[in-house]
């Protein structure tokens, strides 16, 4: 399986989620530079955290500009898997192709440390290889991980499942609902505050994102099989 | 403003105008000699700027001169970028420590976040990659509503630059003292990684070859900075306001990735960051230390403001440039290069024979000066020192065991002074994990980052106790670059280097230029016992308010190689019936001591002793113990003694417990600042080897599963028993709450 990293300016942790890929996961990896149009040749799209473009507009404003997104599009209406962490959430929500906003966090500081996250759905190409209701520790690292969105969005996404992750215990953000991560209608697109690419690593403490990119592969050979 | 409203040479002299700008009549008189002809307005500039102290150490060289800066892993030591230290396997270890106290204490978000700019920029313009940052803080007790916003802006200003640029920041200190008050430090330390072909250096060799600017515009921010960081703060500083830069990290980390393909590149001949004094220190240094000169046409320099002079432009310190040296004819792959990165790299000048710094504005020549006179013959000046009368006071004083009525409550009150208290709060606003390399975070003694891709770590650390130099100079260097080792050694790495940065008050008040030779004659000595000689530094002289110099504060930063990431070692407790130690003897010292501050409310009396050899001793004792895998914890005994240590290696939520047994006089054994002492905790089986490898070890107890704190006396009654729970409550909680009580 093959998967691109998209690199805009100001991206940086690029290079925690091809190490994630590469090291942990052991699958093939490139970075893809934000000017790139054309994605065909990967089976998964992968939106890395960071600052695109300093977020001195709204976060992922104009990252959502950049030619990399007509190839991110692409392979959402393709339906492939696209997972976007951190700023690659909000660029995801900047984008369209998940609802609702991000404002910043309740106590207007940016916060790093890992927090406990709720499985809520398990059904996903994303979180197949989690239990049910498992509850699972990711570090954050954001500035601006308040999800928003209105009344009728938030009972959209529980009516249909789409709220993958929940904070657990303790919400650290404000986050409506305690939104940690969603998913769109169709199953493909992920977009989560929380770092999974930094929870791979038994050496640095953590590794229950481990499961997230397994389960990402496990899917697409399953799917690959069924279809070749 | 216009050329044209500028001061003749002439009006300059007569006028004195140079004092306005920094220049001393006598330095003034100098910089004439060596032109032979009055200065214009712009020469004039370029010499207060460069002969500042913050550019030139002028007054600080004569006692630099003592550190050790040679050693046999060191490939680079002070004067570039940054020092290299050599880690084996084609790899080395860069990093420097600098200043930003004056541009904190007026504009203190801007003033933090631009530390950590510039010192971003030392690092990689040697060609590394910057791999972590740390920072030494130093406020004011959280007691008024300004040291408040201090410290809240600063770390907001740390963690806005390092978060964005992507850079974790992993660990430092923070420590709150009265005298910081008006004054408070920011010191920043970057740390990066570079493969041995990678090294650059900041020179302007070859005739002919192209100078260029690349990176941010200059506009009209932070002129005269680094004049203004060598005065004293009074009332009036908030008026230089516009001295103080405005950071763009967003800017940095395209400048960062650019330069770092470009050191891969077999055009570039020279690099280096426009620091302080911008463009003035990067041209004229380049060509003093390849021994040319430099002619720039200004028109050329990217400009964010219509109508700039050449003074504006040379005195700027914009952020975010750098000043390169490329061969002759391949500018134009250069600014190919910059151009994929979104940045404009533009040739504005070329490398001359004359070892004369000369620019044209508007077709005319507007500055000619030798670069030797800018950047090497600076005035050096020997001030006169004197030893202060409060220091004999202090060494004539009797041994004072502070009065402690309740053992439990006293420790509790001792985990909640804000300096001993967890920086929680602090850390949690860094992005320390970016980049995927942070083994050991905030917290324990030193941070630990793995070297992707080896068996290899790094561990670091900043620190320095100003109370014990304040006591003793001499004695408190020893014991900044002392426990510094210690915090590495407990980490399991071997101490390689350090980096240091001296902040103290006006070295032209003699008792203060006193204290400045003491502390570094101390911390030379301690570097040479311990040998980690010193590769890089920074000077920060000047730091008074209103006449009120702050504690001396020679922050040293530290860094050591652990061989193999099975050698990393925190201050953690980690299983039940581990067998508990304390390294090293105890007496009863409490100069300076958090204890002391506690019971009596300032500090006196003589600062706790130091052995170096006994400490090197110890270290490579405990070092080798660690490395052999006969130790689970590692800790540094410091502030608050054993009693405090004993705490903070439960302060992880690991549900442990301890019970131990001290004798002799009690409040010495609970808290006691003696030094050179380890509280080391040792899985049973390795008992014996652990006794028979360090020599000072004393076994006190054992490590317990039941989350509760038990210290026993050898002839008295139960001393503490505690849980965990409360203390820490009262250790994690201490900060926020002083930041939320109105005062």
């Amino acid at each position: 399986m093959k998967y691109a990293v998209i690199v805009f300016p100001g991206s940086n942790c690029d290079v925690d989620m091809y190490h994630a890929i590469k090291d942990a996961l052991g699958e093939e990896v490139e970075y893809v530079s934000h000017t790139e149009k054309d994605l065909s040749e990967y089976d998964a799209i992968l939106l890395p955290g960071g600052f695109s473009y300093g977020d001195y507009l709204r976060s992922g404003a104009i990252a959502r500009f950049a030619n990399a997104m007509s190839g991110v599009m692409k392979a959402a209406e393709e339906g492939k898997p696209v997972l976007g962490v951190c700023n690659g959430f909000q660029v995801l929500l900047e984008s369209g192709l998940l609802p609702g906003a991000m404002k910043r966090n309740r106590d207007l500081k940016f916060i790093c440390r890992p927090v406990n996250l709720k499985v809520e759905n398990h059904e996903t190409m994303f979180t197949s290889e989690y239990e049910k209701g498992e509850v699972i520790t990711i570090p954050i690292a954001h500035g601006e991980g308040n999800y928003e969105c209105n009344d009728k969005t938030l009972k959209e996404l529980e009516e249909n499942n789409q709220i993958v992750f929940r904070y657990h215990g303790e919400n650290p953000n404000g986050s409506r609902g305690d939104v940690a991560g969603i998913i769109n209608e169709r199953g493909n697109v992920l977009g989560m505050m929380p770092h999974p690419e930094r929870a791979v690593d038994e050496i640095l403490g953590h590794t229950d994102g481990l499961k997230l990119f397994q389960s990402i592969l496990k899917n697409w050979r399953e799917s690959h099989v069924c279809t070749s | 403003m216009s050329a044209r409203l500028e001061p003749t040479a002439e009006q300059i002299k007569e006028k004195k105008i140079y004092r306005e700008m920094g220049l001393r009549d006598d330095e003034y008189e100098r910089a004439v000699d060596m032109l032979g002809r009055l200065p214009n307005y712009t020469e004039t500039g370029l010499f207060s700027v460069m002969w500042s102290e913050h550019c030139s150490y002028k007054t600080s060289k004569p006692v630099l001169k003592k550190f050790p800066t040679e050693g046999k892993h060191v490939l680079q030591g002070p004067g570039e970028g940054a020092g290299i230290v050599d880690i084996g396997d084609g790899q080395a270890v860069v990093f420097k420590i600098e200043s930003h106290n004056h541009p904190s204490a007026i504009e203190p978000y801007q003033g933090a976040a631009t530390g950590v700019g510039g010192i971003i920029r030392d690092v990689f313009s040697m060609g590394a990659r910057p791999i972590a940052l740390l920072n030494s803080l130093r406020f004011g007790e959280l007691d008024n509503p300004r040291v408040k916003y201090l410290f809240e802006e600063v770390v907001a200003g740390i963690a806005g630059y390092g978060n964005c640029i992507g850079i974790p920041t992993v660990g430092g200190e923070v420590q709150f003292d009265d005298s910081y008050k008006g004054n408070p430090l920011v010191n920043v330390m970057c740390v990066g990684i570079i493969d041995h072909e990678d090294i650059q250096k900041g020179q302007a060799k070859g005739i002919g070859n192209t100078v260029m600017y690349v990176g941010a515009a200059t506009g009209r921010d932070g002129i005269h900075g680094a004049t203004f960081a060598s005065e004293e703060l009074t009332d009036e500083s908030e008026e230089d306001r516009p001295a103080v830069q405005v950071g763009d990290p967003f800017m940095e980390k395209l400048l960062l990735e650019a330069c770092l393909e470009l050191v891969k590149s077999d055009a570039l001949v020279g690099i280096q960051d426009m620091g302080a004094a911008g463009l003035t220190s990067s041209s004229s240094e380049m060509a003093s230390k390849a021994g040319t000169g430099i002619e720039m046409n200004l028109d050329d320099v990217p400009q964010r403001e219509p109508n700039m002079t050449p003074y504006e432009m040379m005195l700027s310190e914009s952020q975010e440039r750098m000043l390169i040296v490329v061969k002759e004819g391949r500018e134009q792959e250069i600014i190919d290069l910059f151009e994929r990165y979104g940045l404009e790299a533009k040739a504005i000048g070329k490398v001359t024979d004359d070892r004369r710094l000369r620019l044209y504005h508007k077709g005319e020549v507007v500055a000619d000066v030798p670069v030797d006179a800018l950047a090497e013959d600076v005035p050096v000046r020997n001030m006169p020192s004197t030893e202060p009368l409060y220091f004999k006071d202090m060494q004539a004083m009797d041994l004072q065991v502070p009065e402690v009525k309740d053992y439990q409550e006293t420790l509790v009150q001792l985990l909640k002074q804000p300096t001993i208290a967890s920086k929680k709060w602090v850390y949690d606003q860094y992005d320390y994990m970016v980049r995927t390399n942070t083994v050991v975070p905030p917290g324990s003694d030193a941070a630990v980052l793995r070297i992707r891709g080896t068996e290899k770590a790094l561990a670091m650390t900043t620190d320095c106790n100003s109370r014990y130099l304040y006591l003793d100079p001499e004695t408190g260097g020893k014991i900044a670059v002392a426990e510094a080792a210690r915090n590495i050694v407990a980490s399991g790495g071997e101490p390689l280097a350090i980096t240091d940065c001296l902040n103290f008050g006006n070295p032209e008040k003699p008792e203060i230029f006193w204290q400045l030779e003491k502390a570094t004659s101390g911390m030379s000595e301690a570097c040479r016992e311990l040998e980690t000689p010193v590769i890089s530094g920074n000077v920060s002289l000047y730091n008074e308010t209103n006449g009120t110099a702050v504690f001396p504060t020679p922050v040293v930063g530290m860094v050591g190689l652990i061989h193999h990431v099975d050698h990393i070692t925190t201050q953690y407790f980690k299983q039940k019936g581990d067998l508990i130690y304390v390294i090293g003897e105890t007496y009863p010292e409490f100069g300076g001591s958090e204890l002391q501050k506690l019971v009596e409310g300032n500090y006196s009396g003589k600062a706790p002793t130091i052995d170096l050899s006994v400490e090197g001793k110890r270290q490579k004792q405990l070092l080798e113990a660690i490395q052999k895998g006969f130790v689970s914890s590692a800790h540094d005994l410091a502030e608050g003694g054993l009693a405090v240590g004993l705490a903070e290696s439960l302060m992880d939520e690991s549900g442990l417990g301890a019970d131990v047994t001290v004798d002799g006089e009690v409040v010495t054994a609970l808290f006691s600042e003696t030094q050179s002492r380890f509280l080391v905790s040792v899985p049973k089986n390795q008992q014996e080897a652990f006794e028979q490898m360090v020599d000072d070890a004393k076994r006190i107890g054992t490590v317990t599963d039941d989350s509760r704190l038990v210290i026993h006396h050898t002839d008295q009654d139960i001393l503490i028993q505690a849980d965990v729970k409360d203390l820490a409550v009262a250790w994690k909680g201490a900060i926020p709450c002083l930041l939320k009580s109105k005062a």
